[in-house]
Parts: C-alpha cells; structure tokens; sequence
C-alpha cells in the first residue's frame, strides 16, 4: 500500500525525539491498524475489537448531544434577549452563537488532556492510550457554556495528571477522569458552575437589562452574515424582563414543580431546550446514545436499569415522605430534570471506574440512582446529584467487588 | 394475589427443602413451574439423558472456513517424533535412554523425567533414530525417529486381571501411557502417588473446525471399555464421559455404549466439550481434591496397552483451516512429520501460520515440526501481517468478533477465512465483564488474571485457578479488547502455584 509506505518514511527517530515518536506513533495506528500478528503462543485469532473501536463507538453516541448541545448555546442566549422564540428561528444565529462558545471548549480541553497523555506516554515510553477519547468528548458537554477557557484547561490539567496518570493511565484510574474535571471546577471555582447565572451565555450578567457580550469572532460573523444579507447578532439587545436564567433544578428547589410548569413546560424539558450543561439535556437524543451503547454492548445495561431502578425508588420513597416541595416532585418526573439519563448512559457506565462484576454492577448503579436523588433533593448548595453520586460510588466500587468475591472464595473454599 | 402468593412461597419452600436434601436444583427441576430453557430453549435430543443434561449459556462458536469433511485418508510419513515440550510438567532436560543411530521398536522407551525415571516416554514407531533435537538452554525438543518400512512392536505383558492398583500404574508407567493421563489442578502429566477422586473424559471436541471423535472411534469398541475399566481401578471415584448434547450430533455408539461410566451431557458453544468445563459442572475441584482427565485417544491408548500389550497411537487427525486446499481428515500417529501430512495441501506455501492443534491453543509450527501428542487437529491460516487503514473504524474485511460492533450476527452462518492480525495492541484491562461471558464456570477470570499477576498464591486458589487450565481460558483470550495474553499469564499462575504445592 503506497500510503503506508508515505507514512512510514516520516517516522521520527524513536531515540533522538521520544515524543515526536509517541506522537507519530498515535496517529499512525490511528490511521491504520498495526500489522503485528498472535505470538505463536496462546491463540493465533484475535478478536476484530479493540480499545479503539470501544471507544469511538462512545464517541459517536455522543454526536447527536454535540450536535443539539451546540445549538441549544444559541437557542438559550436568544431566549433570554427574548429574540427568535421559536426553535428553528433564527438558525444561522443560534448554530453560529453555540459554535463560538463551543469550539474553544472543545479544542482546548483536547490540546490540554491530548498533550498530557502524549507526553506521559513518551516518558514512560508506551504507546498513546485511547481513554482521552471519551474524556475528552464527554468534558465540553457536561461543561456550563460560558466556563472560563483557563479554568477549564486547568480542570482538564488536573483531571488527567492527578485522577489517571498518577495512577498508571488507563485502565488504572479509581475516578471517572471527566467528571473529575467537572468536580474540580465545582469545588475550586463554585460560582462558574452553580447558580442561575452561568448556563446561559454571552451574558457578562443575567440581570434583566443586562447588555449582550459579543467579542471578535461575533463581529466576524456578523460581516458574514450581512454580505449574505440575513440577520446579523444585535449588540444592543439586553436580558428580557422577568427572564432569569435559573434552570429546572433550581426552581424545584425553591418552589416545587408547580415552580417549575410556570417557567418550562415537560415537553420542553423533555426535548432539552432548557438552560444547563452543554450536552445534558436532550432527553430523547441521549436515550438514542444509550440504545447504541446497550446494543453493542459497550455499556452495561445492568448499571443503567439498576440505576434507573435506584432513582426510581428514591423518588418514590420521596414522594412518600413529601416534606419539601421538592420531595413532592412526582418521582418521574425528576428524570426529566437534570441530567440522569446523561450521568446514567455515558458518566455510570464507564467499565474502567464502575464495578467490575456483574452482581456488584447491579448494586453500584442502584445505589448512584438512590443516593443522586438524596442529593439532589436535599442539598441546597448544588441541585443535582449524580457528579457525587458517581464519584462517591467509584471510591466504593472497589468494595462492592471485594464483598461479591469474598462471596465466591467463601463458596468455593466452604466445599473444601 | 393470595392465592398466587401461597402457591409461590410453597413451592419456594419445596425447593429450599429440595436443596437441604442435597439434591441438585438446578439439574433436577423441583418447581411447579417449569424453567425458562425449559419453555423456550431448544430441547435435549431424545437418546439423552434428561437428569444429567447440562445446558451451558456461556461460549462462543469461532465460524472458520476450512472444515475437515469425508473419508478417512491414510497418509505416507517417513519421521515421527517425540517431543518432551509436548509433556506438560516435566524438565526441559530429560534423561535419552537412546542415542542417535541406535535402532528402536515401538513402545519402547526413549526418555525418561529424572523426578520419577520409573515413567517411560516410548517411541510411536520403530526405526532409526535420527535425530535429536535441541532447543534453548540445550533443553532436547524432538527425538526424531526414521520409521522402518516393516513396524516391530514392543510386545508389554499385560498383567493379570485381578492385579492390584500399584501392579497397574507400574504397568502404565512403564509401557509408555502414564504421559496421556492428566492431572487437575495445573493440568499436567498426573502424580502417580495420589489417588484421584474422579476421572474425567470429554467425549466431544468443540473447539473450532475440530472433527468429530467418530471416525477414530470405529471398531474400536473393544480397546475404549479395556480403557475405561482400567481406569476404574485407578480411582476411589466414579470415571465420567462428558457426552455431546449439541442437537444433531449424536454420539459415537461407542460412547453411548459404554459401560463403567457416569455420563453427562452437555450443550452448548464452545468451550463446552472442555473437560475443565464438565468437571465443573460434574463436581467441581475443591480444596486439596485432585482429578485426572484423558482425552478420547489417550483411552485408547491405554485400552490398547491393556488388552493387546501394545503402545499403538493411532491419530485421526484434521488438517483444517482456510489456507488449506482440501481440508482433510487422515488416519496416521502421533508425532507425524508435518510436511509429510501438508505435502501438496496447502494453496499457498508463503505467509502461513500452520498451527498444531485448534486456533485457540495450538501451538506455531515453525520449521521442521511434528503432529503434537497433544491433539488431533492441524490448521493452516493467513498470516495477518498487513496494514489496515482504519481497521479499526471501518473494517472492510469481515473478521470473527464476539462484539455486536460488528454486524456478524445478521450472517450467523457465515465462515469467516481468519487470520493471524491482532487487530489492535495490547492495553490494561478496561473493558469489565467479558471474559464472564465465554467461560461458562462460576468464576470471575479478569480477577483471577490480575491476582496472578500480582503473584498473590491465596487468592489464585480461592478465585478457582485449579479448576482452569489453558484452553478454558482461550476464548476470553480471543474476546479480550485488551489484547491481554491470558493463557500465558494462567500458565505462570499454575507453575507458581505447582511450586508452592
């Protein structure tokens, strides 16, 4: 094949430039699948899957929350200057406006999070892992629209360094290295991903009259979009009146779900034209994503229905009790809130930081559904639980293991 | 609702007293209701035995081109060979009782293991010896005998029929079929010194393109039983035949006939007819206990030897795989030169990996190499030493895969050519839950891998490393993403633990 051969004349020395190596190496088997055959002992055929194909099979169940997450950044500025109301108005503004926020999202926590593994991997002298492929497509969407790219970077940073290589890379992490990211942020910088404030964007405030905040790249549209003669983003549009940015959650923390029908309607929650993270909200076109996982087996369909199950009965245990408003929340309806289905199809289900027996999977993801709602419902700093919930249940993973085992050692050496 | 409820509690009740009984629940339906398999999956052939039926959901069938079909071919070989590497368990240095040019009869010995020199490994032919070849280290791979045109046997004298157990095993040892009885745990050539609790035969093969055990057990009724009852006199236990009881394979009536015997059926995919899997789920290996396991030639063998006095390893091998021309089915014995049994077989001599034994646990043939004692089966495939843009994402070749990513089980029936290709490298262990799926044992065996490797000896033995062997772990081998090299990683477990012991 003429096009390996072209490939193969480019190769760095492996000595005299260990990271140019490393770098080249990744790209290559990226390009194509090495050409090593079986050892000659063991089996002679392998499987046609490898970690690669695991996890870009993650990575495109993700692109229709890209695509809609995208457009959801320009849907929600526009609603908030009262502009455009309905969907589909105003395309090229909503789509344009999402992908100015989106793209330096996206791009930076790969230079970041790509760059840190290639660089660990030429140290240590391996090739390229592929975890950074689902962490980094999972990060900008469970990110607020508006982060500071510095505080994400520094996330990303610290998520990579500290939560996996520190470790041994992947495979050897004990938490969920994205949404390690997204907990860093929470816990050193509260105020850029908590409140009503900071899930819409383009906004310095959402304080009605409050004045849009359009940089260079707004401006470069613009000049494109009047030579095309179709609107152009308005710099002097402000925060309509009564309009404040607060989503789901936080209205049923404060006033119940008759607090929130005031403001969404289920369908609207439903479908994802609300206020949030980027990625979380489109409820159908997440359960898309996860039917892909579960039928070709990628993701463990025990974790998700065991974490349904757990949310379930949460709520029910809730709606039993009643004594916020918020516990009075019909119990299904708090799967239209928040993000569940995002935590339970792509965040849960992660095989590297969840259980890894069968039965253990069942009692971790029944637990993250129960004990996500716990805090979702009873912790006024942060509405929403499943980021703790997950990271908590990733610590305890190991000792849901440990019981399940013990349990066959005890089977097997009682007999003895 | 009540009335549901009390016939549920009470038949619940029957089936906790059923167990305290000690009587196996899930082998013997003590419920009202009948069972799911027993609604809905395919139902056991009628010549079975319905209360020793086992219904194994775990495995995997590896569709491969290249299935050994018809008569059965004789074959002209020149050289056999004898080769210790073959011999799980004893030095890599044995002690020669021959020396090359010296003239040697079937059955008689040519080596001995210096830890017990009373067990003889003998000559599968008479003839000169030729050659004796050596590996690394001057370890000795090959005794290479150059078979005479007329074959002289080594006549043994069979002991008498009321002769004690110690008078049989001195006789086993020393006539050469000691070396065809296993031993679990570590799977390798038995102890002599102890006493199995039971033995155990697989009467079917169900690794892929393994032939059928039908056309070696022809006429051969007679050496079987002589076999089995020997064994009998071996163990305190009972001697089980593990049976096929896969729809429209009937056994062989030799089989079926057989008398001295506990036999269990089993259906099932692949790794089904692995006697690990059937002693699993016969009486599984517990604490100290110690079981001994032949394959359906290995009876024979002894049959044989106790009969007619003779060492006769008559083979009925299938030379299989898709890089072969006419896949074929020959009669010849163990330690067959292989460019004898490949000669004008192969479509092409270039870039094959021709394989002794299955794709899952044979070993490379590389040179001039001989049929391994250890099994019946040669396959020839591709190598896969090629690039593959974007294999990983788009392949457009198609490949066997246990992964639904694939759309393989739209074409259920299709024979896929195989080759040598690892498609993609070795990593750590991320995916969970995998290897469960294709080892029907109660075992979690990514656990057990990584206590191996951490070298720790009580937890390899509480998480089941003696009930597993080699080939019980191949599969996951092959499913494994990772690219881990499983058998590998088991074999250390098992010599480590063998040193301990």
């Amino acid at each position: 094949m003429g096009l390996v051969d072209l490939f193969k004349k480019i190769e760095p020395d492996k000595k005299k430039s260990p990271f140019l190596h490393t770098a080249y190496d990744a790209f290559f088997t990226f390009a194509f699948t090495p050409n090593t055959t079986t050892s000659g002992k063991g089996v002679h055929i392998r499987d046609g899957m490898d970690l690669k194909r695991t996890m870009v099979i993650v990575v495109l169940a993700l692109q229709l929350c890209y695509v809609f997450g995208t457009y959801n950044i320009g849907h929600q500025h526009f609603s908030a200057v009262g502009m455009y109301p309905g969907f589909l108005e105003g395309f090229h503004l909503k789509l344009g406006h999402g992908l100015i926020q989106l793209l330096p999202i996206f791009i930076w926590t790969h230079v970041v999070g790509l760059g840190i593994e290639f660089w660990f991997a030429a140290k240590k002298g391996h090739a390229v892992e592929e975890g950074f492929l689902v962490s980094g497509a999972l990060i900008p969407l469970i990110m607020p629209p508006d982060i500071p790219i510095w505080i994400l970077c520094v996330s990303v940073a610290f998520a990579v360094i500290l939560g996996k290589e520190a470790f041994g890379g992947t495979g050897m992490n004990i938490w969920n290295v994205a949404l390690l990211a997204r907990v860093f942020v929470f816990f050193a910088y509260p105020t850029t991903i908590s409140g009503d404030e900071v899930w819409v964007s383009g906004f310095e405030s959402m304080a009605p009259g409050s004045a849009v905040d359009y940089g260079w790249a707004h401006n470069m549209l613009n000049g494109l979009f009047s030579w095309m003669n179709i609107d152009t983003f308005n710099s002097a549009a402000v925060v309509a009146d009564g309009y404040s940015g607060a989503t789901p959650l936080a209205l049923a923390y404060q006033g119940g779900w008759e607090n929130v029908t005031q403001n969404f309607t289920v369908a609207q929650m439903w479908w994802g034209t609300i206020p949030g993270s980027i990625g979380e909200s489109p409820k159908p076109l997440i359960l898309i994503g996860a039917a892909v996982l579960i039928a070709t087996g990628i993701a463990s369909w025990r974790i998700m229905l065991s974490m349904f199950l757990g949310a379930a009965f949460m709520g029910l245990v809730f709606n039993a009790w009643g004594a916020t408003p918020f516990m009075e929340v019909p119990w299904y309806y708090h799967f239209y809130i928040g993000s569940f289905f995002f935590a339970m199809a792509f965040m849960a289900t992660d095989p590297v930081t969840a259980s890894s027996t069968n039965t253990g999977k069942w009692i971790y993801g029944f637990l993250i559904g129960a004990i996500g709602l716990l805090i979702r419902v009873f912790n006024p700093a942060y509405p929403e639980g499943w980021m703790l919930a997950i990271l908590f249940l990733n610590t305890m993973a190991p000792l849901i293991d440990h019981y399940v085992l013990e349990a066959n050692m005890k089977k097997r050496l009682s007999h003895a | 609702m009540v009335l549901a409820s009390v016939f549920s509690i009470s038949d619940n009740i029957i089936q906790i007293e059923a167990q305290k009984q000690g009587i196996d629940t899930r082998k013997k339906n003590m419920s009202i209701f009948p069972s799911f398999s027993e609604l809905f999956g395919t139902p056991a052939p009628e010549y079975a035995d319905k209360s020793t039926f086992h219904r194994l959901s775990k495995g995997f069938d590896i569709k491969l081109a290249g299935t050994a079909e018809g008569d059965v071919l004789n074959a002209e070989v020149s050289r056999y060979a004898v080769k210790p590497t073959d011999f799980r368990g004893i030095a890599p240095i044995p002690k020669l009782e021959v020396q090359e040019g010296q003239e040697v009869s079937a059955g008689e010995a040519l080596f001995f293991d210096k830890s017990d020199p009373e067990i003889k490994y003998v000559a599968p032919v008479s003839g000169e010896v030729v050659e004796v070849r050596r590996g690394t280290k001057r370890s000795i791979s090959h005794v290479v005998i150059l078979a005479d045109k007329e074959q002289r046997q080594k006549k043994n004298a069979v002991p008498s029929s009321d002769a004690s157990r110690e008078e049989w095993i001195a006789y086993l040892k020393g006539s050469g079929a000691w070396p065809h009885i296993n031993q679990r745990p570590f799977d390798v050539i038995a102890d002599p010194a102890t006493v199995p609790d039971n033995i155990f035969i697989s009467g079917f093969d169900s690794a892929p393109l393994a032939i059928s055990y039908d056309h070696i057990l022809d006429l051969r009724g007679d050496d079987f039983q002589a076999g089995i009852d020997v064994l009998n006199r071996l163990t305190e236990g009972k001697v089980f035949l593990g049976l096929d009881g896969r729809s429209g394979k009937r056994p062989h009536e030799v089989l079926l006939n057989a008398n001295n015997v506990e036999t269990h059926w089993f259906e099932g995919k692949h790794p089904s007819g692995n006697v690990g899997v059937q002693i699993h789920h016969i009486a599984p290996i517990r604490g100290n206990a110690s079981v001994w396991t032949l394959k359906i030639e290995d009876v024979l063998v002894i049959g044989k030897l106790c009969t007619e006095g003779v060492y006769d390893t008559t083979r009925v091998v299938g030379i299989t795989g898709a890089r072969c021309k006419e896949p074929s089915i020959i009669r010849t014995l163990a330690g067959a030169n292989l460019s004898d049994l490949l000669k004008d077989k192969l479509v092409s001599e270039d870039n094959n990996r021709v394989i002794l034994g299955n794709v899952l646990t044979g070993d490379q043939a590389k040179g001039d190499e001989f049929l391994s004692i250890r099994s019946n089966q040669i396959t020839v495939l591709k190598e896969g030493n090629y690039y593959e843009l974007f294999g990983w994402l788009l392949p457009i070749k198609p490949r066997p895969s246990t992964s639904k990513t694939y759309p393989n089980f739209l074409f259920s029936d299709h024979k896929f050519d195989g080759d040598t290709n690892t498609h993609g490298e070795q990593r750590a262990f991320v995916v969970t839950g995998q290897y469960e799926k294709v080892l029907p044992m109660d075992i979690y065996p990514q656990h057990l891998m990584k206590a191996i490797l951490t070298g720790d000896i009580e937890r390899m033995e509480a998480l089941g490393i003696n009930e597993l062997s080699e080939e019980d772990v191949a599969l996951a081998e092959f499913s494994c993403t990772s690219k881990q090299p499983l058998q590998a990683i088991l074999r250390d477990g098992l010599n480590m633990m063998r040193e301990q012991a």
